[in-house]
């Protein structure tokens, strides 16, 4: 069925595997009932129940947690950080503010996409290695078709100071022994001592962590979206308690403009072009 | 420390501001690409060729102002029915901020079903086949191989109406009016091409097709189309979310639920 019979199917009606709230009785939550069958998990692990139908083990919700946690900084400076700060500074509201400042979140070269590229090289590395390939010409193959690598190298510095803690509560909880985490190292180790330089950072780890964790790319997308947002409450706080205006504030003459000398609007369409 | 070497600055090509001379952080007069806004502009110029101005080096001719204030009147009001609208009417019924229905709006419009992203496919594939009906005959044929990343795989060939039979009387009207400025040659092609085109994406011409079309036509980019989409298509969710605003939420439609593989299967 297709066309507008398809859309008529649809007109006023749902038909969800994923659950319904009946008001005043109780809440279907993927076939579970919210409040008796789910109601001792912790929002972390109901959180992952929604995108997976699985639950997770007490070891993996507290790595999951602390992916989430290592990268909560504070810092107005990060540009989604900023977004959030600058509606405290300018009196707009908190929720505008965290969820623009999460919508800015998805960026090129930082976040839940980089992330995906590192989960699309980590999984057709692995096919093409156990197809005899080799760990460098799977490298070079991505370097040549992207220039980069997504999970290495750092827009500010190289080093990312969240491996290591990561890496530690991983072995801590017996969860650094999966073979996309091993994977991931190997790729560092090749990327540091060929002429590329270019460290692991962390989305390339949570990357990794994430396939270990047995969660494909759209679950780990989804898992990942409020993944700065702990940073992001301070920024706002306080901007807020600043007098307005002042995060940030630019003088007329820090536009450095280099644009078209100034000229006189043409006084007639006729002046313009038919 | 001149200004080129100070870290603080925003450098931009577009927007320079004069200080006032008791004061660093107000503007004695803006610089629009040259052209002083409140001193010479406002007043003069319209609202369509300001907004040409600010992604384009140069002001619009006359007849591409036209075209972009026609588009702009095409795209105004994507009406109730739409997701972005609705999406907007959501905040509006319940009362939620007049901010976040407009970023409902923005969100659901992003998308590859009428929204943004896909008049930014449509219109890459206007830089790339241009007028040429074999490149868009190849590219309509191989549209699904387009890369995933963030945006879930399209559906469907960006342009186009997947629930479509035939091309809607309003897309029609659009095509024909946007057509007549002769501002570019991709409209004028695209209406003479149709059949050939529909033929081709097995699909009926949509008002996001129409858009990339006239984007092009006007020279922006397929970035500066998503974003001018993204905009023009405000206005009416403002609208509406204003609307719905008074009605409420219990006069608004609510759906209903049928559970499927479940021992709850009945409707909430």
């Amino acid at each position: 069925m297709n066309g507008p019979d398809l859309l008529n199917e649809h007109v006023g009606v749902l038909k969800s595997r994923m659950g319904t709230f009946y008001p005043g009785s109780h809440v279907i939550y993927r076939g579970q009932n919210l409040h008796e069958d789910l109601k001792d998990m912790d929002w972390l692990a109901l959180y992952l129940f929604g995108i997976t139908g699985r639950r997770f083990s007490q070891a993996q919700l507290r790595l999951m947690s602390a992916i989430w946690s290592y990268t909560s900084y504070p810092d107005v400076r990060l540009w989604n950080n900023r977004v959030a700060a600058l509606a405290g500074s300018t009196r707009s509201t908190g929720t505008l503010g965290m969820a623009a400042a999460l919508a800015v979140s998805e960026a090129s070269i930082y976040g839940g996409p980089p992330m995906l590229r590192a989960v699309e090289f980590f999984s057709r590395c692995r096919a093409q290695l156990a197809q005899g390939e080799s760990l460098d010409n799977c490298i070079r193959e991505e370097l040549a078709k992207h220039r980069n690598i997504g999970g290495y190298g750092r827009p500010l510095v190289n080093s990312d100071e969240r491996i290591q803690p990561l890496l530690i509560l991983a072995a801590e909880l017996s969860l650094d022994n999966g073979a996309f985490l091993k994977l991931a190292i190997d790729v560092e180790d090749k990327l540091l001592h060929g002429r590329w330089r270019m460290r692991m950072n962390y989305a390339a780890l949570v990357a990794a962590l994430g396939l270990d964790l047995g969660l494909n790319s759209q679950e780990l997308y989804l898992f990942v979206f409020p993944v700065f947002l702990a940073g992001m409450p301070p920024g706002y706080i306080e901007a807020g308690s600043r007098p307005e205006g002042t995060l940030y504030p630019l003088p007329c003459d820090h536009i450095l403009y280099d644009g078209q000398a100034e000229r006189t609007w043409p006084k007639s369409k006729s002046n313009r072009g038919l | 420390m001149s200004n080129d070497d100070n870290p603080h600055v925003v450098r931009s090509a577009i927007w320079r501001e004069d200080a006032e001379p008791d004061n660093p952080f107000a503007a004695r007069a803006a610089y629009c690409r040259g052209y002083d806004v409140y001193g010479d502009m406002l007043g003069q110029a319209r609202w369509v060729e300001m907004l040409y101005l600010l992604f384009m080096p140069e002001p619009p001719t006359a007849v591409q102002t036209e075209l972009l204030e026609s588009l702009a009147l095409a795209l105004a009001n994507p009406g109730p029915r739409e997701a972005s609208v609705h999406a907007a009417m959501c905040g509006g019924v319940c009362g939620s901020t007049a901010a976040s229905s407009l970023m409902a709006a923005l969100a659901v419009g992003a998308g590859q079903l009428g929204g943004a992203r896909e008049v930014y496919t449509a219109a890459t594939a206007w830089a790339n086949c241009g007028t040429n009906l074999a490149a868009w005959q190849e590219w309509l044929a191989n549209t699904g191989e387009l890369p995933g990343g963030i945006w879930p795989a399209p559906e469907h060939p960006p342009g186009f109406d997947p629930h479509g039979l035939s091309t809607a009387t309003p897309v029609k009207q659009t095509l024909a009016c946007l057509a007549g400025y002769g501002a570019g040659p991709s409209l004028p092609w695209l209406q003479h091409h149709l059949p050939d085109i529909e033929a081709a994406a097995g699909r009926p011409l949509s008002l996001s097709g129409v858009a990339a079309a006239a984007l092009a036509d006007l020279g922006f980019n397929p970035e500066q189309s998503e974003m001018l989409y993204l905009l023009l298509r405000l206005p009416g969710a403002a609208a509406h979310a204003l609307e719905q605003r008074p009605l409420g939420y219990k006069k608004f439609p609510f759906g209903s639920v049928e559970l499927e593989n479940s021992s709850e299967a009945q409707s909430a």
